[in-house]
């Protein structure tokens, strides 16, 4: 049995308990820490009843007040879109011609349209909206169909190239090369031309044989002068963005093949606000234009350009 | 099953101990009323400085001090600090830690003993208790009275006083956080958030609690800092002592030390007239040497003082006075004087650093600019390729204007050769070197900037962002940050 006594130089009493002659005193703690030990414990047993504490085997124990980490965060997210629904309905109120002079509903339209173009458009444009071979860079200032907010949304909505959907986006090109159209070496003359006009070559014969040639196959499209039209879906051939690559072997295989890239019609998967937020967030990017170009207002009569 | 107690041994001590009541016997003397002093400084900076006003123009609060924290600013009188300045904070507050240390090693637990809340509180608290119950004996009897009606009477109105000191300290700290005037109306016509009464009622709380019931437990059981000066003290430091070498024999009054003197028998001055327990606050005995108990208030030295002058011994056998001087005058020497035990190495060492500390800070507070800014550039896509065949980056400008008033402001390119910018609510067309944006008082404004550069160029360029006040200041700032063209090639 323990030895107790009183040790002489601070008077206290031991323990009774020696380890290789060290003894452990007995230093009283203050009853009020006794009785708040008490307290956490009590304070611990009404937590267990109230919430989730026990594990079993696929769960907890459920709490008698059903609270759970889950069920709080639906209902953050229920507040938050209880909080943002008047937001949105401003959004989708306002003609998309308008939101510009909303600083405040624009901010938020691209805000939400940052959020959708996540969900909805990275895995072809990638996740800056910069796009890849085949697929076009929206931050640019080269618009195939348009770069004004509304012409974007149009765009968006109806899709490029939908089967069964008249008011797609539609254009195709003729493959020269695969339908026999042209020769290869008509087509080698041609592709002079364009790098030709589009500065990236000097003029020499091929390339002043491939501009009669461009004059007979492709100025319908293209322009005279190769800038293309958006009336028609037709590329600018005259600046430094290429959609297929700018070398002389990829302009002879988008000759010689043609090409035909699709975007989804969004109008049937997503809700009207979400495109107008999208196509917010796409004007914002940096190549977002002002006001329709002149030639769009002329051709929209004749094409599926604009609505 | 045993009970705890016959665990350890009949009739010994338990595991826990019941707290032993203090009932300080009232007292009037030099360090009383030093201490009436500081209280009165103390609740008077506490009560008083958040209803202080400052003028700072429309564009920010009047209030002389005031803690924003939703607004994350920091005001006090004419400094104002934004979070990124919080440093000056910190500096503060390592002063004040600084500071703590040169007041230990030059006079002990002077914090403890007359500036700390617990004990201005605690030394409230017991007033209180006085005021109601009577002085210390008085204390005594009605606690071991029977209850009856004038003991529930008294005990009654004594907590009344209690919680309401305790409403009022808790109050007070919330004005530091709001408008006062503006608070204080909500507050009484229940207007106020939530957490305006959730903060005065867990202070208040405490304030009962602490102030109320636990006193000098939390000195000895819960504060770390006793402890810490414990380390910070040394034999040169000026601490509350009993002169053991000339209380000890102590004897039982005047008449019997006379007897003993007469019989040639040694014989201290210490009467063991107990008034030095009486008086402590904390229930210690100070003629046990220092401890932790001790808080250095130094109730002890007027109330032996009082006694010395009335039998006619010396005054200071308890008294301010170093180790190292205890045992000079024990041996029969003279103490150094004050001046030198003030002024030594330590102190000075720890002053030096406290004030360049303090310079320092001085110094950059004069010298700071009240605006500033940053640019991130854009990493996803780094670059993109005009039509034109010019490369385009885009960067996130941040301004901040940390003046109270809208200043106009001018970004400029700096370096970058045949680069523009323009900012998204403006065009290409009209892009310059340089952009004006107006910056709202006290606060920061962001804009997205585009910068155009020729395509041939360092694949990376380092350029500056410089932004200038369009006003008398002219104050400016600067960003270096980076330019990036696509690798040759692609």
């Amino acid at each position: 049995m323990a030895d107790k006594r009183i040790d002489q130089p601070t008077g206290t009493e031991t323990m009774g308990h020696e380890w290789d002659g060290i003894e452990e005193l007995n230093t009283p703690l203050p009853r009020w820490w006794l009785w708040a030990f008490y307290a956490s414990i009590a304070w611990a047993a009404v937590y267990v009843v109230l919430y989730p504490a026990w594990p079993l085997v696929h769960s907890a124990t459920a709490g008698v007040l059903g609270w759970t980490s889950t069920g709080q965060l639906e209902a953050e997210l229920q507040q938050q879109r209880a909080a943002r629904a008047p937001l949105m309905r401003a959004i989708a109120d306002t003609p998309i011609e308008q939101l510009g002079q909303h600083p405040q509903l624009m901010q938020a339209a691209i805000e939400g349209g940052r959020a959708a173009f996540k969900v909805s458009c990275t895995q072809c444009h990638g996740s800056g909206a910069a796009g890849s071979k085949g697929y076009p860079n929206l931050n640019d200032d080269d618009w195939l169909w348009g770069g004004d907010i509304a012409t974007i949304q149009y765009t968006i909505e109806h899709g490029v190239r939908q089967p069964d959907h008249d008011a797609t986006r539609m254009s195709q090109m003729p493959a020269f090369g695969k339908d026999g159209i042209l020769k290869s070496d008509q087509i080698a003359d041609l592709v002079a031309h364009v790098r030709t006009i589009s500065g990236q070559q000097k003029p020499d014969a091929a390339s002043r044989r491939g501009a009669v040639l461009f004059e007979q196959n492709c100025t319908a499209c293209h322009g005279p002068d190769g800038k293309g039209s958006r009336a028609v879906g037709a590329p600018n051939l005259t600046d430094a963005i290429w959609l297929y690559g700018g070398d002389a072997d990829s302009i002879a295989h988008t000759i010689a093949n043609s090409r035909y890239g699709v975007m989804p019609r969004w109008g049937n998967h997503l809700d009207p606000v979400t495109i107008k937020m999208l196509a917010a967030y796409v004007h914002s990017l940096g190549g977002g234009e002002q006001a329709p170009k002149p030639e769009l207002a002329e051709a929209g009569a004749t094409n599926n350009g604009r609505p | 099953m045993a009970a705890p107690e016959d665990l350890i041994g009949v009739g010994k001590k338990s595991l826990y101990a019941k707290r032993e009541p203090v009932y300080p016997q009232k007292i009037d003397g030099r360090f009383r009323r030093l201490k009436w002093l500081v209280m009165a400084v103390t609740l008077t900076i506490y009560y008083l400085t958040p209803w202080l006003r400052w003028d700072r123009g429309p564009y920010a609060p009047d209030q002389a001090v005031l803690i924003d924290l939703a607004g994350r600013r920091f005001y006090m009188f004419g400094i104002e600090i934004w979070p990124h300045e919080f440093y000056y904070v910190t500096g503060l507050l390592v002063m004040a830690g600084i500071g703590l240390f040169l007041v230990t090693s030059v006079a002990g637990r002077a914090w403890c003993g007359y500036a700390c809340p617990q004990t201005v509180w605690t030394d409230v608290y017991q007033h209180v208790e006085r005021w109601i119950d009577g002085d210390r004996n008085a204390q005594i009897r009605l606690a071991k009275a029977p209850w009856g009606p004038a003991k529930v009477a008294k005990r009654m109105t004594k907590h009344a006083v209690f919680i309401a000191i305790a409403l009022a300290t808790g109050g007070a700290w919330i004005f530091y956080f709001a408008d006062a005037p503006t608070l204080f109306r909500d507050f009484v016509t229940g207007q106020a958030a939530y957490v305006a009464y959730a903060t005065v009622g867990v202070l208040a709380a405490t304030t009962y609690i602490l102030g109320g019931f636990m006193r000098e437990q939390v000195c000895i059981y819960m504060c770390p800092w006793p402890r810490i000066q414990s380390a910070m003290l040394d034999e040169k430091s000026l601490i509350v002592t009993y002169k053991q070498w000339r209380g000890e024999p102590r004897s039982r009054g005047t008449k019997k030390a006379a007897t003993l003197e007469d019989l040639g028998l040694g014989v201290g001055d210490c009467i063991d007239c107990n008034q030095c327990v009486a008086v402590c606050p904390t229930g210690i005995d100070i003629r046990n040497g220092p401890q932790v108990g001790c808080i250095t208030c130094a109730l002890c030295i007027d109330a032996c003082d009082k006694v010395m002058t009335r039998i006619g011994r010396p005054r200071g056998l308890i008294d301010y006075a170093t180790l190292d001087d205890c045992a000079i005058e024990a041996a029969g020497g003279t103490p150094k004087p004050l001046w030198k035990t003030v002024l030594r190495p330590r102190t000075i060492i720890y002053f030096a650093v406290w004030a360049s500390i303090g310079l320092a800070m001085l110094f950059a507070l004069g010298g700071r600019t009240r605006i500033d800014i940053s640019a991130q550039q854009d990493r996803n896509p780094i670059y993109v390729r005009l039509s034109d065949g010019e490369i385009r980056n885009s960067y996130t400008v941040k301004v901040r204007n940390m003046e109270a008033r809208p200043r106009q402001v001018e970004i400029a390119l700096d370096g970058l050769a045949g680069a523009k910018a323009w900012s998204i609510d403006g065009s290409r067309e009209s892009a310059a070197r340089s952009t004006k944006l107006d910056v709202p008082a006290d606060s920061v404004a962001k804009l997205k900037l585009f910068v155009a550069a020729p395509g041939s160029g360092a694949a990376k360029e380092d350029f500056s962002f410089k932004v200038r006040s369009l006003d008398d200041e002219a104050e400016t700032a600067s960003v270096e940050s980076r330019f990036e063209r696509p690798e040759a090639g692609q």
